[in-house]
């Protein structure tokens, strides 16, 4: 068992954060990113992160919350292009309950997203069988 | 026929906001329309099988998702048994922990929720919302835009944003091609002075994204959202779209805020004659359910419609309250135009400034408001220093502070010259060392010189091709000299990594420091608790450029006296004689009036006055008090004739008889301010026509209401240094000088 999460954890555990790419927080330096060493990708969080967020949101009482960050856990892992893929996809009239149904499959199986997929699952039971508005 | 008095208020800017009745088949209706549904919960098995008036089998999209996140079935049984008013009273009772009121509200339904702020008034309310908002700490936010897409002057605006201490900035575009550079630049402008703020640019969602993912932003907040499920779908989202949307920026560590408000669903024509804080509550379950840490509502762009009703600015706190009972952070409006009057704006602002709230505004605009491509500025740049003036008036922190002239301008100046410094990095079209200039004196874009628009477009296309990002700033920055910026936005990009701004009502200090409603709990329990200005706080707030320090006004005279006491003064015989007698720093002391006439010229025109009408003039100062009163009568016992004008060393004159009473007068000139040498003159010529005995039309003095505001801080400090110069066992004493 670890230690209990002290907020923020910025402040009280930056030995337990690292950036996408592994580098520690405390290697994050301007140095870092002017060498080279660094990059846009190492600005981000990590599903590790997102998911001792969303244990303190929870022990606040935050359970919806603390959802959202765990599906953000999840999509760490899913390129931007499959993230704003997927966001379109949602939208009203945009697809079907069958495509929405084999988003959440490949959400499943190629990042083993299941609260997002169970989301998407959910919106499908409120998307039209077919296409609402076919172009 | 109308009266002047009627025409005259006709004319007042109140006139041109619209007033109307509520019609509630529209949805132009508050609370309580008769179309709404009545408050209904039933669960099975831990499952919500109706909902406000509706089975399961009638839900909407909208219910659906509320049924399945929003609501918490453990807390519902029990927060649903209390009648509405029951739970209003424990709102506003100190006794209740807001930890018990979260989680009763985190389990009553739309209609319940109105029900229940229906109960308040005002300020009610208000008490409700100072205890219930989630971060103990208020905050406040600005919009930085301009009509000419200006890149220096938007980087000049956001760097003195931040140093005025607004916590986040929010810029948005004219043209939506111009996102990238526009982003850009407040994003430098936000770190370069000690200001620390959090930035977001309001465009389309999917650009938003990108935005936020290139790290050129850093936080997001128009993830709109609605009360009715066809008004969702104007607005080319759903529930789930949202939900997965907020995961998202959450995904790479970006804070968001969800947008809702009153109106909205009216003014799309789909609020079903459903009452707009039902439909409001309907809206802020959603961004509950959908896991927002927080959203701004207050009615935001539709204000004036909530505001065309009867309690329509009471309803639009009851919707940030609302929020706050859901545990969700509020940035509570006060952006989008609320009224042509600045009465009316300034009172309904107190409703959210006075309790506090995460952030007051969802949008202050640092700009005049004809830059603001927000619809916006309904408080602008010009009316920056009432705001201070009124956080110094009632010392709240509306968290801004009054900053001085010169640290203004070298910040605006930086900003600008390191956003040029960028632009040359980065290959953007030059920004020339007059833009520069320009930004850091500019009023408003009016005053920018133009730019190559097609240069810049075509320049921000690629860039948002390319996939510059927010490394690539930094680095631009630290190779030209701009190191303290570029390690500041490094210092708030890296909080992606921690996600601890992902929290609750987040915002940064200076360090930054992250604070959010973990570590900064709203902790109100009445008197005593909760947020309080500390020592550091309070001074800021305070100290005012333009506040004086109250020692130097009126400050004693350096030149040598010039009215020199000559001898005793006696009992005069002459009746053709006119007694003038002054202040005991009259002329020595002190050497000018309130108003800066000099005590020579004023001595000057009253002796002229007097000897306009043949008579002679005795000067006596009196030592033994500073009152007008007992200066004239003083006067009056030791004239020839009877008649003496008396004066203080602020000018405030009297005309005094002999036999009357000491606070009695044949003249009294108590408005120092409203006298002219040409007054004093006339004041010397009644004063001797008294003497002579002939009928005399009092002198005319100017009426000036506006005087006494004026002036009183001077008249006190004046009469203060007169009262010093009183020497209790001294007689009067006839002066001289050289006329």
């Amino acid at each position: 068992m670890s230690e209990p999460l002290s907020y923020p954890l910025s402040e009280n555990h930056p030995d337990r954060l690292r950036t996408p790419s592994g580098l520690r927080y405390q290697d994050l330096t301007l140095e870092a990113l002017l060498e080279g060493r660094a990059g846009m990708e190492d600005l981000r969080v990590t599903a590790e992160a997102l998911r001792m967020q969303a244990e303190i949101a929870r022990a606040a009482g935050r359970r919806q919350l603390a959802e959202n960050l765990e599906r953000a856990a999840e999509l760490t892992q899913v390129p931007e292009e499959e993230i704003l893929e997927i966001y379109e996809a949602l939208r009203p009239g945009r697809a079907t309950r069958d495509q929405l149904e084999q988003l959440a499959a490949r959400l499943e199986r190629d990042y083993g997203a299941l609260r997002t997929a169970a989301l998407i699952r959910e919106a499908a039971e409120a998307a039209p069988a077919s296409r609402a508005n076919p172009d | 026929m109308t009266s002047k008095r009627s025409l005259a208020r006709a004319s007042r800017p109140i006139h041109k906001d619209t007033f109307i009745h509520p019609w509630p088949e529209a949805g132009l209706v508050l609370f309580n329309s008769p179309y709404d549904p009545p408050a209904s919960l039933r669960i099975e098995n831990g499952r919500i099988v109706e909902l406000d008036g509706k089975c399961e089998s009638e839900f909407d999209a909208l219910d659906r998702f509320i049924a399945r996140h929003s609501i918490d079935c453990e807390a519902a049984p029990e927060a649903m048994a209390f009648e509405p008013r029951e739970l209003a009273r424990m709102l506003t009772d100190i006794n209740v922990p807001r930890a018990r009121l979260v989680r009763l509200c985190g389990g009553l339904t739309p209609a319940r929720l109105m029900q229940v702020v229906a109960e308040l008034n005002v300020l009610e309310m208000m008490i409700a919302l100072a205890r219930m908002r989630a971060r103990r700490t208020p905050a406040n936010q600005a919009h930085v835009t301009n009509r000419k897409e200006s890149p220096a002057l938007l980087a000049a605006d956001a760097a003195e944003a931040a140093e005025r201490g607004f916590a986040e900035l929010e810029t948005t575009v004219g043209v939506s091609r111009y996102a990238p550079l526009n982003a850009l630049a407040v994003l430098v402008g936000s770190q370069t002075g000690r200001g620390t703020a959090l930035t977001q640019c309001a465009v389309e969602e999917a650009l938003g994204l990108r935005l936020a993912l290139l790290g050129l932003t850093t936080y997001a907040e128009t993830l709109s959202v609605y009360g009715d499920e066809r008004a969702f779908r104007d607005g080319d989202d759903t529930p789930w779209s949202k939900a997965f949307l907020a995961s998202a920026y959450a995904s790479r560590g970006i804070k968001v805020r969800f947008t809702s408000g009153t109106g909205s669903e009216a003014l799309m024509g789909h609020a079903g004659g459903k009452s707009m804080i039902y439909l409001e509550a309907r809206c802020l379950l959603i961004v509950k359910g959908a896991g927002s840490q927080g959203v701004q509502n207050g009615s935001i762009s539709c204000i004036a419609l909530p505001e065309s009703l009867p309690g329509g600015v009471r309803a639009v706190l009851a919707e940030n309250l609302l929020a706050a009972m859901l545990d969700l952070e509020v940035a509570s409006g006060n952006d989008a135009m609320a009224s042509h009057s600045d009465i009316r704006k300034t009172a309904k602002l107190m409703l959210q400034l006075l309790p506090g709230t995460d952030f007051i505004f969802s949008g202050y605009s640092v700009m005049p408001r004809e830059d603001n491509l927000f619809g916006g500025g309904n408080f602008d740049g010009e009316d920056l220093d009432d705001y201070n003036v009124i956080q110094r008036d009632m010392l709240v922190d509306g968290g801004l502070r009054p900053v001085p002239e010169e640290e203004l301008l070298a910040v605006r100046r930086r900003a600008a010259q390191a956003l040029q410094a960028v632009f040359e990095e980065l290959g953007l079209p030059p920004i020339r060392d007059e833009e520069v200039e320009a930004a850091v004196y500019a009023r408003s874009s009016d005053d920018m010189p133009d730019r190559d628009v097609v240069a810049d477009l075509a320049a921000a296309e690629r860039f948002l091709r390319e996939g510059r990002n927010g490394a690539d700033v930094i680095r631009a920055l630290a190779r030209r000299g701009f190191r303290d910026i570029a390690e500041k936005i490094l210092a708030v990009q890296k909080l992606r990594v921690s996600g601890d701004y992902l929290q609750t009502s987040a915002m940064l200090l200076p360090g930054p420091r992250v604070i959010s409603a973990i570590n900064d709990p709203n902790d109100y329990r009445g008197p005593g608790t909760g947020y309080r200005l500390d020592p550091e706080r309070l001074r800021e707030i305070c100290d005012l450029p333009w506040a004086r320090d109250p020692r130097s006004i009126g400050r004693p005279a350096t030149g040598q006296p010039w009215l020199r006491p000559a001898r005793p003064a006696r009992r005069g015989e002459d009746p053709r004689e006119v007694v003038i007698a002054v202040g005991p720093a009259f002329g020595s002391a002190l050497d000018a009036t309130l108003t800066g006439l000099p005590h020579r010229e004023v001595l000057a025109a009253l002796v002229q006055g007097i000897r306009d009408e043949g008579l002679t003039a005795r000067v006596v100062k009196v030592y033994h008090s500073a009152d007008l009163g007992a200066i004239g009568y003083t006067g009056s016992q030791l004239s020839g004739s009877g008649i003496a004008i008396g004066i203080q060393s602020k000018g405030t004159t009297v005309i005094h008889r002999r036999g009357l009473p000491p606070l009695n007068n044949l003249e009294l000139f108590p408005q120092a301010p409203n006298l002219t040498l040409e007054s004093y003159r006339a004041i010397g010529r009644n004063a001797a026509r008294y003497a002579k005995g002939e009928p005399t039309r009092p002198a005319p003095v100017v009426i000036d209401n506006m005087a006494r505001l004026k002036y009183i801080v001077h008249t006190t400090i004046l009469h203060r240094r007169e009262i010093e110069r009183v020497e209790a066992g001294r007689d009067p004493e006839e002066v001289i000088w050289d006329e």
